[in-house]
C-alpha cells in the first residue's frame, strides 16, 4: 500500500514537470501566425463576402514525415467556362509563422481547375483553401495534417 | 542557368487539356530562420510565376515563405494553337528566370 501510493505521488510529479516542460518548448517557438490572424488575412483577400463551405477540395496527407515539402493539391468543381470558372484559388495555414501560402490566379483557358505545389509546415495544423468563382462566390476547404518534422524551426549555418 | 524544368507536352490535340508540371531550382530562404549566432538570416524567395501561351497570360502564382525549397507548380491549359509557352519566376534580390517550350496543336 505504501509503496504505491509513492508511485502514485512520483506519477504526479512527473506529470506536473512534463506539462512545465511542454509548455515551456511551446514558449519559446518563434511567432506563428495564430488562427485569429489566418481568420484577418482571409478576410483581407474574400473582403466582405460570405464563404461557403463546398465545391472546392483540398487534398494533403493526413501524415507527413518531413514538414519541409509536404505535396498540396487543390481541385474546384467548376466547368471552366468563360461564364462560370474559378478566378482564384488560395491557401492558408493557422500555425506557420506567416497565415499565406499561395494564390493561383486561373482563368476559363485553365480547361481543368486543378493546381499542385509543395507547401512548407511548422506544426500539426489546418491548412485551408479557398476558391474565387467567376460570379465573385468564395468556397472553402480544411485538411487538417499531422507533421513529424516540423519545417522553419531547424537553424541556419 | 537552365535552373527550371518544364514538363510540357510536344504534341496535342486541338481543345485538350494538358497538364504543365515545372520545377525551378531555388532556396526560398523564409527570413524566418536564425544562424547560430542569432542573426536572421535575410528573405529570399520567389514571389511569382507567371505561364503566358502565345503572349496571352493563362496562369499565375503569388508565392509566400511557406512553399517549399525548389518550387514544383503543376497546372493545366487547354491546347488552342501551336505555339510558344513562356514561363517567368521573378523574386527577392532582383531573381528572374525566363524559360519556353513549344507546342504543337494539331
Amino acid at each position: 500500500m505504501e509503496r504505491s501510493a509513492s508511485r502514485r505521488e512520483f506519477l504526479k510529479i512527473a506529470g506536473v514537470a512534463a506539462g512545465i516542460g511542454l509548455s515551456a518548448a511551446v514558449s519559446v517557438r518563434p511567432a506563428s501566425a495564430t488562427p485569429p490572424e489566418m481568420q484577418e488575412a482571409i478576410r483581407k483577400v474574400v473582403g466582405a463576402a460570405r464563404v461557403t463551405p463546398g465545391k472546392v477540395k483540398i487534398d494533403l496527407p493526413p501524415l507527413i514525415e518531413n514538414g519541409n515539402a509536404v505535396p498540396l493539391t487543390v481541385r474546384v468543381d467548376s466547368p471552366m467556362t468563360e461564364a462560370d470558372h474559378v478566378r482564384a484559388v488560395h491557401v492558408f495555414t493557422e500555425k506557420n509563422p506567416q497565415p499565406y501560402v499561395v494564390t493561383f490566379h486561373l482563368g476559363p483557358r485553365a480547361g481543368r481547375a486543378q493546381v499542385a505545389t509543395r507547401m512548407r509546415l511548422a506544426d500539426s495544423q489546418n491548412v485551408v483553401a479557398i476558391c474565387e468563382l467567376s460570379d465573385g462566390s468564395f468556397w472553402s476547404d480544411n485538411a487538417s495534417i499531422v507533421v513529424t518534422l516540423a519545417a522553419c524551426l531547424e537553424d541556419g549555418i | 542557368m537552365a535552373s527550371a524544368l518544364i514538363n510540357v507536352p510536344a504534341r496535342a490535340k486541338r481543345g485538350e487539356i494538358i497538364e504543365i508540371k515545372t520545377l525551378i531550382s531555388h532556396v526560398m530562404e523564409t527570413g524566418f530562420r536564425h544562424t547560430q549566432l542569432g542573426a536572421v538570416i535575410p528573405r529570399n524567395i520567389i514571389r511569382r510565376f507567371v505561364c503566358t501561351y502565345n503572349g496571352t497570360e493563362i496562369f499565375s502564382a503569388d508565392l509566400y515563405p511557406a512553399i517549399s525549397a525548389n518550387p514544383f507548380i503543376v497546372f493545366s491549359t487547354v491546347a488552342t494553337e501551336s505555339g510558344t509557352l513562356s514561363f517567368q519566376w521573378t523574386g527577392d534580390n532582383g531573381f528572374s528566370v525566363t524559360e519556353s517550350a513549344k507546342i504543337t496543336v494539331e
